[in-house]
């Protein structure tokens, strides 16, 4: 009987100190909305960088979020439908010894994504450019996925 | 910015991580890199899609500010969305070592870089052992 309530009091506390441990977890991660917009976090079970994809008449545009990159280490290349963002994302501060860090949210490394686009593109034409952090890829559909407009004629 | 500031019962030890809204409004935390060294505290904050009109730092009752408005970019249909942009905003708690003058903030490729100079008083001396 004694041996019973004990082990039912280490179980409630057991409990408790889980709960404490992701308390702080889900605060963090699921309120602070830090997971939302991360850029190669831990590199996870996602793809990075992340995308946003959006269509006009004329074409395709992407948005990848992949701030603190030197252009330079960021290429675009296409085959076929497939469009590959590939590059690398240095660390800022190599120099800096791990104990002067009071915090270290960013990461850094390699990172390659190839993304299938759903209309044919006119390859000649992509143009890319990188301002604040945010790679813009402007794809324009080739000739035969342009809706083409048909007179009706009046007779 | 009253019902947004950071609650008066922080220690200064343990930063301000989290901020309570009461708009309606989504704000998203941005992930930084905090590291020091002997004169100063660098801060460096992922802000992507700010332009520097719509960024503001500031330092008020020892709490640092960073409330940052990315440009809105929509245009054409969304096929596929994987991320959004929304008003990012962080604060956390300084102590008496850092100075309140000559804090610099450079903002590059989506990323803010803050330097913190340390006060004087905070900055290790160097003491000569002489040998009699």
């Amino acid at each position: 009987m004694m041996l019973a309530r004990d082990l039912f009091r280490e179980m409630d506390a057991l409990r408790h100190e889980i709960d404490r441990a992701f308390q702080d977890f889900d605060k963090s991660w699921a309120h602070g909305g830090r997971s939302r917009i991360g850029f190669l976090p831990g590199r996870s079970a996602r793809s990075y960088p992340l995308i946003n994809l959006t269509e006009d008449e004329n074409g395709l545009m992407l948005e990848a979020l992949a701030p603190g990159i030197d252009p330079e280490n960021l290429s675009v290349a296409i085959q076929g439908n497939t469009l590959t963002i590939a590059g690398e994302k240095k660390a800022v501060h190599p120099d800096v010894k791990v104990e002067a860090f009071h915090r270290n949210e960013r990461a850094a490394g390699r990172f390659v994504r190839n993304i299938e686009l759903p209309v044919p593109i006119d390859a000649e034409k992509i143009s890319a450019d990188y301002r604040q952090g945010i790679l813009h890829i402007t794809l324009p559909k080739s000739v035969e996925a342009k809706p083409k407009r048909i007179e009706v004629n009046v007779v | 910015m009253a019902e947004k500031s950071v609650a008066s019962t922080v220690t200064p030890d343990a930063p301000a991580r989290y901020e309570e809204t009461r708009q309606e409004e989504r704000f998203l935390t941005p992930p930084v890199d905090i590291f020091e060294n002997e004169n100063e505290l660098t801060v460096l904050a992922d802000l992507p899609g700010v332009s520097k009109e719509n960024l503001n730092v500031r330092v008020e009752d020892n709490i640092l500010t960073i409330e940052a408005k990315p440009d809105k970019n929509g245009k054409g249909d969304s096929l596929y969305r994987e991320f959004e942009l929304a008003t990012f905003y962080r604060q956390f708690q300084l102590t008496e070592t850092v100075s309140r003058e000559g804090i610099d903030a450079e903002l590059k490729s989506g990323v803010l870089t803050l330097r913190l100079p340390k006060v004087e008083e905070a900055k290790p001396k160097l003491i000569e052992v002489k040998v009699s």
